[in-house]
C-alpha cells in the first residue's frame, strides 16, 4: 500500500512499489513518459486502476519508461505529467476530490492546451464536463474541459457496449446513473452500436476533445481496446519527447480475441 | 392458515413435477414460486411456528460455508435446524428448500431456522418475516452491475440488522459492518467475532483494499461471547472467547478447508453459536462439527478424478478471488479459469482487474475458459502469467483440461453460473453428490 512519497498509495497490481521514481540514468530507452492516475482511492472502484496498469505495460512494450505517480486530494499536482488517468467511483468519492478537481482546474486546462492526453471515465467523465446536476437538484460544477452537461437520475444504464470510434470500435461496460448531453459543437467518443451511451436516447457515448478522451466505459476500458490505448501512449510520447511516436510491433492476439468476440457476440 | 396447506400442496406438486422432469432438488425456486402465488404470507406462516427463532446470515463473501458450519454446530448440539443449503438465497430458493421438508399437512419440525440470504433479498425477507437474530459477515465490492455502490451493500446490512428483533453478531475487523453496532436499538443484543490481536496483521488478506477513506470507529475490548481467531496453521484454528480468554478457549480444531478465510467463517460460526446457545454451548461439540463439515459444493470441494483431486472453487469477486489465490498458494496444481459473465456472475468483468495473479506464475494456468475465456488470458498476460490454452466452451475446455493432467492435482477457479455447468459435466462422469445435497460427513480425517 506505500509508494515511496505517500502513505496513501494504493497498489497497481503488476506495478512495483516506487513506479514513480525516474528512469536510472542512461536507462530512458526513447524516453520517460510521466503518467498520473488521479484519485486511486476514491475513483476506481470498477476496475479502472486496469487502465494505468495497461498504459505502464504498453509504454515499456513501446521501449520508453512510464514513471507512474498517484495523485490524492490535497496534494499538489507531479511537476511533469505527459498522461493522466481518471476513473469511477462512489457518490461519497465524487464528493471528495470535487474541492481539489477544482483547486487544480486552471493547471489542468494548461496541460490540456499543451496537448497533453487526458483519459477520464465514468464519474471523472462527468467532473470534467460543465456542470453534474445531482438528483436532489444540487448544481455541482465540473471543470468545463468537455462541452457535457450530466444529470442525475433514479435509474442506472448498465450494460455490455460496443461503439463504433475513430479509435475502430470499442468495447466495455457502462454503469452510471447521471444521463449526459453534449453541447452542440462537442465531438463524442463514440456512436452506440450496442448499449445505452451517454444518455439512452441520442446514440453518442463519451466526449473527445483534442487528447482528451471522456466515457463511460469500464471494462477496464484500455486492455481490449489496445488501438485506444496506442493512441494516448502516441500523443504522450510526443509531448515528452518533442519527437513523433517511435511504436514497437506488439502481439496483441489475444486482446484482438477477446475483443472481437465480444463485438461478434453483442452484435450478433 | 387453510391456504398455507394448500401452498404446501401446490408447491410441494411443482416439485415434484420438476424433479420428474430431471431438474434435481437443489436450488429449483420453481416450486417456491407456485407457493408463494398460492400463499404470498406463505414464509411467514411457516416460519412462525419455528420455536429458537429465525436467524439470517448474510454479508458479501463466506455465507454458505458459515451458514453450513453453524447449523452443523447446532446440529452437534442437539437442534433440529431448518436451512437453505443450496446456496439458493433468494426467498423462493428458502421456500422451495422448506417445501422439500415439510410434510404434506405444512409445518417444520425444526427448533430453530439458519438462513443464508442475498444482502438484497435479505430485506424482502425481512419484510415478510423479521429475523430474530443476525450474523453480518462483511462488505467488499460484489456485482456492482446490481449494487451498484459497496455504500449500498453497507446500507442493506444496516437495514437488515435495524429488522432484527432479539441479537446480532458483527465483524469486529470489517469497517463497514462494526459500525452497524452504533445503529442499533438498545435492546439488540450484540456479540463479536474476529481476528486475535497477535493475528491483527492478517486483517489484509479477508478483505480487498477499499477506496475509501473510513472513519474511525474501534469496536469495544473483546468479551466473554466474543469468539477471536488464532489460526494454528494453514488448516487448523484456535478460538479464543474475551480478549484475554475469560471465556475460555476452543480447539484446536482442524477443518476440511484450507485458508483463513474459512478460519474466520468458523470463528463466526461458533460465536452465532455461543450467542444463541448461552449455557447450553458446549466447546466439545463445536470441535466435532467443526472438524466434520465438508465444505460446500464448489467452495473448495474435492472431487475424485480417476484418484486425483479436483478441486473446484468458486470466485465472484476481488477480495474472494484474491482470499482464494492465497489459500491455494502454498499447494499448486494443474489450474484452470472459467469466468461467465451472467447476472450470477456479474456482468461487469471489471473487477479482474482488481485481482493479482501473480501466485500464478510459477506454474502458469493451464486452460483459460468460459465466455470471457479470452478476457481472462488477456488479464494473466497482464500479470505475465502463460497459459498454454483457451476454449470458451466449458465442455471441450473440461474434456482437455481432464485429459492432459491425468494423475496430477487439478483446480478451477470458476464464477457460479460456470461452476454450476462444470459441475453438471462432472457429475455425468463421475460420483459426486447432488446440488445442494450435503456431501457425506466423514470422522474428521481428511478429506
Amino acid at each position: 500500500m506505500s509508494g515511496p512519497d505517500s502513505p496513501r498509495d494504493v497498489t497497481i497490481l503488476g506495478e512495483p512499489a516506487g513506479s514513480d521514481r525516474p528512469a536510472d540514468p542512461g536507462h530512458e530507452g526513447k524516453g520517460e513518459i510521466h503518467l498520473v492516475h488521479m484519485y486511486p482511492r476514491e475513483m476506481s472502484i470498477y476496475g479502472d486502476l486496469g487502465n494505468t496498469r495497461c498504459l505502464a505495460a504498453r509504454i515499456r512494450r513501446h521501449g520508453y519508461v512510464p514513471v507512474v505517480h498517484q495523485h490524492h486530494p490535497g496534494q499538489s499536482l507531479p511537476e511533469t505529467v505527459h498522461l493522466m488517468v481518471g476513473g469511477g467511483g462512489q457518490d461519497s468519492g465524487q464528493v471528495t476530490v470535487e474541492a481539489d478537481l477544482e483547486r487544480h482546474a486552471d493547471r489542468l486546462r494548461g496541460l490540456v492546451t499543451e496537448g497533453v492526453p487526458m483519459l477520464m471515465i465514468c464519474g471523472m467523465y462527468q467532473l470534467f464536463g460543465q456542470s453534474f446536476v445531482t438528483v436532489d437538484g444540487r448544481r455541482v460544477p465540473g471543470l468545463g474541459i468537455l462541452d457535457a452537461t450530466t444529470q442525475g437520475n433514479e435509474v442506472r444504464m448498465i450494460g455490455p457496449v460496443v461503439l463504433s470510434t475513430e479509435f475502430g470500435d470499442v468495447v466495455g461496460y457502462e454503469n452510471h446513473s447521471g444521463s449526459t448531453v453534449l453541447g452542440a459543437g462537442q465531438d463524442p467518443f463514440g456512436r452506440v452500436r450496442h448499449g445505452q451511451g451517454n444518455n439512452g436516447s441520442d446514440g453518442t457515448e463519451g466526449a473527445v476533445t483534442g487528447h482528451v478522451v471522456g466515457s463511460y466505459l469500464h471494462g477496464p476500458i484500455l486492455p481490449a481496446n489496445p488501438r485506444l490505448a496506442d493512441a494516448l501512449i502516441g500523443w504522450a510520447a510526443e509531448v515528452a519527447t518533442g519527437r513523433p511516436f517511435e511504436p514497437e510491433e506488439l502481439d496483441d492476439a489475444v486482446a484482438d480475441q477477446a475483443h472481437a468476440r465480444q463485438v461478434a457476440r453483442l452484435l450478433g | 392458515m387453510l391456504r398455507t396447506t394448500i401452498a404446501t400442496l401446490a408447491g410441494k406438486a411443482a416439485r415434484h413435477a420438476a424433479r420428474l422432469r430431471g431438474g434435481g432438488s437443489g436450488g429449483s425456486a420453481l416450486p417456491g414460486l407456485v407457493a408463494e402465488k398460492v400463499d404470498p404470507a406463505f414464509l411467514a406462516h411457516t416460519l412462525a411456528d419455528v420455536p429458537g427463532g429465525i436467524v439470517v446470515v448474510s454479508g458479501t463473501n463466506g455465507k454458505t460455508t458459515t451458514t453450513k458450519m453453524l447449523v452443523a454446530i447446532l446440529r452437534a448440539h442437539g437442534q433440529r435446524v431448518f436451512t437453505n443449503p443450496t446456496g439458493s438465497n433468494f426467498t423462493r430458493g428458502v421456500i422451495s428448500a422448506m417445501l422439500a421438508e415439510m410434510p404434506l399437512r405444512g409445518g417444520l419440525e425444526a427448533d430453530i431456522a439458519v438462513l443464508e440470504l442475498d444482502e438484497a433479498h435479505a430485506l424482502h425477507f425481512g419484510r415478510a418475516v423479521a429475523p430474530t437474530h443476525a450474523l453480518l459477515l462483511n462488505v467488499a465490492r460484489d456485482q456492482l452491475d446490481r449494487f451498484a455502490e459497496i455504500d449500498h451493500t453497507a446500507g442493506l446490512l444496516t437495514r437488515l440488522a435495524a429488522m432484527t428483533t432479539q441479537g446480532v453478531v458483527l465483524n469486529r475487523d470489517d469497517p463497514f459492518v462494526n459500525r452497524i453496532a452504533t445503529t442499533l436499538s438498545p435492546g439488540v443484543d450484540v456479540t463479536w467475532f474476529g481476528l486475535d490481536a497477535s493475528v491483527a496483521d492478517r486483517v489484509g488478506e479477508l478483505s480487498e483494499h477499499d477506496s475509501r477513506e473510513q472513519e474511525d470507529f474501534a469496536p469495544p475490548v473483546a468479551g466473554e461471547r466474543d469468539g477471536l481467531l488464532t489460526p494454528v496453521d494453514e488448516e487448523s484454528l484456535r478460538i479464543t472467547f474475551g480478549a484475554h480468554g475469560e471465556g475460555g478457549s476452543l480447539g484446536p480444531v482442524t477443518l476440511r478447508q484450507r485458508g483463513l478465510a474459512a478460519m474466520i467463517n468458523a470463528t463466526a460460526a461458533t460465536s452465532t453459536a455461543k450467542h444463541l446457545l448461552g449455557a447450553a454451548f458446549r466447546h466439545e461439540a463445536t470441535e466435532r462439527a467443526l472438524r466434520t463439515v465438508a465444505p460446500p459444493f464448489g467452495r473448495g470441494e474435492v472431487i475424485d478424478v480417476d484418484g486425483s483431486p479436483l478441486e473446484l472453487v468458486l470466485v465472484k469477486n476481488p477480495a474472494g478471488f484474491t482470499v482464494a489465490l492465497s489459500t491455494y498458494a502454498g499447494a499448486p496444481a494443474a489450474t484452470m479459469v472459467a469466468i461467465n459473465d451472467d447476472y450470477a456472475d456479474g456482468r461487469d468483468v471489471s473487477w479482474l482487474y482488481d485481482v493479482s495473479f501473480e501466485s500464478l506464475r510459477a506454474k502458469g494456468v493451464a486452460l483459460t475458459s468460459g465466455v470471457r475465456g479470452w478476457d481472462m488470458a488477456l488479464r494473466l498476460q497482464y500479470d505475465d502469467v502463460p497459459v498454454a490454452a483457451t476454449e470458451t466452451d466449458l465442455s471441450k475446455a473440461l474434456t482437455t483440461f481432464l485429459a492432459d493432467h491425468e494423475g496430477e492435482p487439478k483446480r478451477i477457479f470458476t464464477t457460479y453460473t460456470a461452476m454450476l455447468a462444470l459441475r453438471r459435466m462432472l457429475g455425468e462422469r463421475y460420483d459426486l453428490p447432488e446440488m445442494g445435497v450435503d456431501a457425506p460427513e466423514t470422522d474428521g480425517g481428511p478429506a
